[in-house]
């Protein structure tokens, strides 16, 4: 900090050094397509089988699908966009959202456990996720769409930092 | 299990729980089943009590009979769970063996234990007994590290936490006695209608003479009662006559909950380190909050306490219970709502701290903060105005001289909660501790040890990026789990935070660039 105080220049948070797999846009739009589908032919179906609700359900579909399918337009890209990270020796650094952006800090000597999950949609698109706790239950980080060797090998060099670096994580 | 246990292991003898066991048993058995079996006698003798006929006298005895076959079978099965169970104080561990079907042997690391809290209800107070938590402390083992003995006679449950507490007591801050940090002065029982149980309780009451007399099936004359004691009042009369009622009937039960809760209430430092909370009317409650897990205090005022200038002390802490099954066992209070100068000494003196972090001066956050927040009171207030409005065009214009009545009572106090929410924010680095103001309905102040912040989470909407603000989150091992710094200055959140916590977040800062410090 010394160099940046100094001088009483003002200071932001950088964006973390690593962009995510590419593959991660095409697994969120599937996501919310497969989601969007869901919703409206829960709307869809009921409403062509039955004739008296038709046109409200009918239009309650229509509005589910035009949201969903512009979620899935915009959102995707912006979250590649937003969504980094970066692993130092000393922490974890993590940006994610999109609308609301947010960035996680732990420190190696907090973290307790390293996992990394993958879905079968994330199989499907050779991705995974690495998910980092602390002892706080509200300090959790997540790092998702990475391609799933890299996970593998982060969640590999985590571990090791973390079993090197002394004290209690509390 | 008729074996011995295994003898001569050195420091541990084992243990059997107190045989007054049985009574309890017996005694809870007779009062659940008299409560069961009153109904039923009443029925049999067709409200007269002992009417004519042998049937009845015969009906009377087997009830009778049947009634005392359950306790007995209930305090047979309380012999056989007591004949089971026994623990053990080792030199290492604490081992509880329990069980009739299914046999569970479980063992905490003496060195892990955190706190030995003491509970009694008025039955295991007449016998002279209590139940004991023993707890690691640890949430992630959910029940798995708590051990419960219930219940020990009081001088063995003092003496387990006596020496399962027990630690190399400290040499330093001798200016900080241990003793009786403070104690509970009857007359702060003025606080408690103030809180919002009072109102709540009130409805309960309604609600239950409602129930009751539902289940009687008298409802109906209640409420014909009721409206007849009305007769000749007009209808806002009768509302505000009822609501009187409601509320005294809060009053009086917040005030019973209030001495239920905290009378004899003693928060004490023990030598070696351990804060202890004692209270209790009728069921007597002894938590302990070991100092070394101690992460900070939190100093709640809800609005009503607030503006009689008072204020409640929450311990922040690691591994204090949420599990316990009593309801009105809040673990982590120190202190009730007591006079705020009290609270502010009483926090100093739990932090071993001169002066409280709690009343340093804070940093005052921008005023884009206040325009969010008026933004956001008046869009809430807003919303159920323009539904009124709405409907009252389309249906009625009695809905417009609501809506109209509603704004005059909403808008007003919308603005006057933003501009108490604008004056609670603040935030600052006090000696050792990071301290965080929020909230109007509930103003807490958190002074959180900097070395017990295990991470940051800083969140930005575009909104609040146009604004210039952020809410800045410091993870903890302890109490909520995460404390946050909402709508911060976006260029001195960043300082505070590397201030707070030096050398986290510095590697991830950035200098800005001229351009966007002058756009």
């Amino acid at each position: 900090m010394t160099s940046l105080e100094g001088e009483g220049t003002a200071v932001r948070l950088r964006p973390p050094n690593n962009r995510l797999d590419e593959r991660a846009v095409r697994w969120w739009r599937t996501q919310s397509l497969i989601v969007t589908a869901g919703g409206t032919a829960v709307l869809a179906v009921p409403g062509l089988l039955i004739a008296p609700a038709r046109g409200w359900l009918l239009a309650a579909a229509a509005v589910v699908a035009v949201l969903g399918l512009a979620e899935a337009a915009v959102f995707p890209g912006w979250r590649f966009r937003v969504h980094r990270w970066e692993i130092t020796d000393q922490a974890v650094y993590v940006r994610t959202g999109a609308f609301q952006q947010q960035w996680r800090i732990a420190p190696m000597s907090r973290i307790q456990t390293v996992d990394t999950r993958r879905g079968p949609l994330e199989r499907a698109f050779g991705l995974a996720t690495v998910t980092v706790t602390t002892a706080s239950s509200k300090g959790e980080i997540e790092i998702e769409g990475l391609d799933h060797e890299l996970a593998a090998r982060l969640a590999e060099r985590l571990t090791l930092i973390t079993q090197a670096t002394p004290g209690d994580a509390t | 299990m008729s074996t011995p246990p295994p003898a001569g292991d050195p420091g541990g003898e084992w243990r059997r729980l107190d045989r007054k066991a049985l009574l309890v048993t017996g005694a809870v058995t007779a009062s659940v089943l008299a409560g069961l079996c009153l109904p039923v006698l009443l029925g049999i003798s067709g409200g007269a009590w002992f009417g004519e006929g042998p049937r009845r006298g015969t009906a009377l005895t087997l009830l009778l009979a049947g009634a005392a076959l359950l306790i007995l079978l209930a305090v047979y099965g309380e012999h056989l769970t007591w004949c089971r169970t026994r623990y053990r104080i080792g030199p290492e561990r604490v081992e509880l063996h329990s069980g009739v079907v299914l046999v569970t042997q479980r063992s905490l690391a003496r060195e892990r234990i955190r706190s030995v809290d003491l509970t009694a209800n008025p039955l295991l107070r007449i016998l002279d007994l209590v139940k004991v938590r023993i707890g690691t402390g640890e949430q992630s083992g959910g029940k798995e590290s708590t051990l419960e003995l219930n219940p020990v006679s009081r001088a063995e449950g003092e003496r387990l936490r006596a020496e399962l507490l027990a630690r190399a007591a400290r040499p330093e801050s001798r200016s900080h006695r241990d003793g009786v940090l403070a104690s509970v002065d009857p007359s702060w029982i003025r606080y408690a209608p103030l809180s919002f149980v009072a109102p709540a309780l009130g409805g309960a009451a309604a609600g239950a003479v409602m129930q009751a007399s539902d289940w009687f099936g008298v409802q109906g004359e209640v409420i014909g009662w009721v409206a007849d004691r009305f007769e000749n009042t007009s209808v806002a009369a009768m509302i505000a006559v009822l609501a009187l009622a409601a509320l005294v009937a809060g009053v009086v039960g917040s005030l019973g909950l209030w001495a239920e809760m905290w009378w004899n209430h003693r928060l004490e430092r023990e030598p070696g380190g351990t804060l202890r909370v004692r209270r209790g009317l009728l069921t007597a409650r002894s938590v302990s909050v070991e100092e070394r897990r101690l992460r900070g205090v939190e100093l709640v005022e809800p609005l009503g306490v607030r503006l009689a200038g008072a204020a409640r002390l929450d311990a922040v802490a690691t591994g204090i219970g949420h599990d316990d099954g009593d309801a009105h066992a809040d673990l982590k209070v120190l202190l009730p709502p007591a006079p705020r100068a009290v609270t502010s000494a009483t926090a100093a003196q739990v932090l071993r701290e001169p002066v409280t972090p709690t009343d340093a001066p804070l940093t005052p956050h921008p005023r884009a903060a206040r325009t969010r927040r008026l933004r956001w009171a008046l869009l809430s207030a807003l919303v159920p105005l323009a539904v009124l409005t709405v409907l009252g065009l389309l249906l009625t214009p009695v809905l417009l001289t609501i809506a109209a009545g509603y704004a005059a009572a909403a808008l007003p106090a919308a603005v006057l909660l933003a501009l108490d929410a604008y004056r609670a924010l603040g935030h600052a680095v006090s000696g050792g501790y990071l301290v965080t103001r929020s909230g109007t309905v509930r103003r807490a102040t958190v002074a959180l040890q900097r070395g017990g912040v295990i991470g940051w989470v800083i969140e930005q909407s575009v909104f609040q990026r146009r604004a210039g603000v952020l809410t800045l989150t410091a993870t903890t091992a302890a109490g909520a789990g995460a404390y946050s710094v909402y709508d911060a200055d976006d260029r001195e959140g960043l300082v505070f935070a590397v201030e707070a916590v030096p050398g986290l977040l510095t590697p991830f800062l950035e200098p800005v660039p001229e351009r966007d410090i002058t756009s």
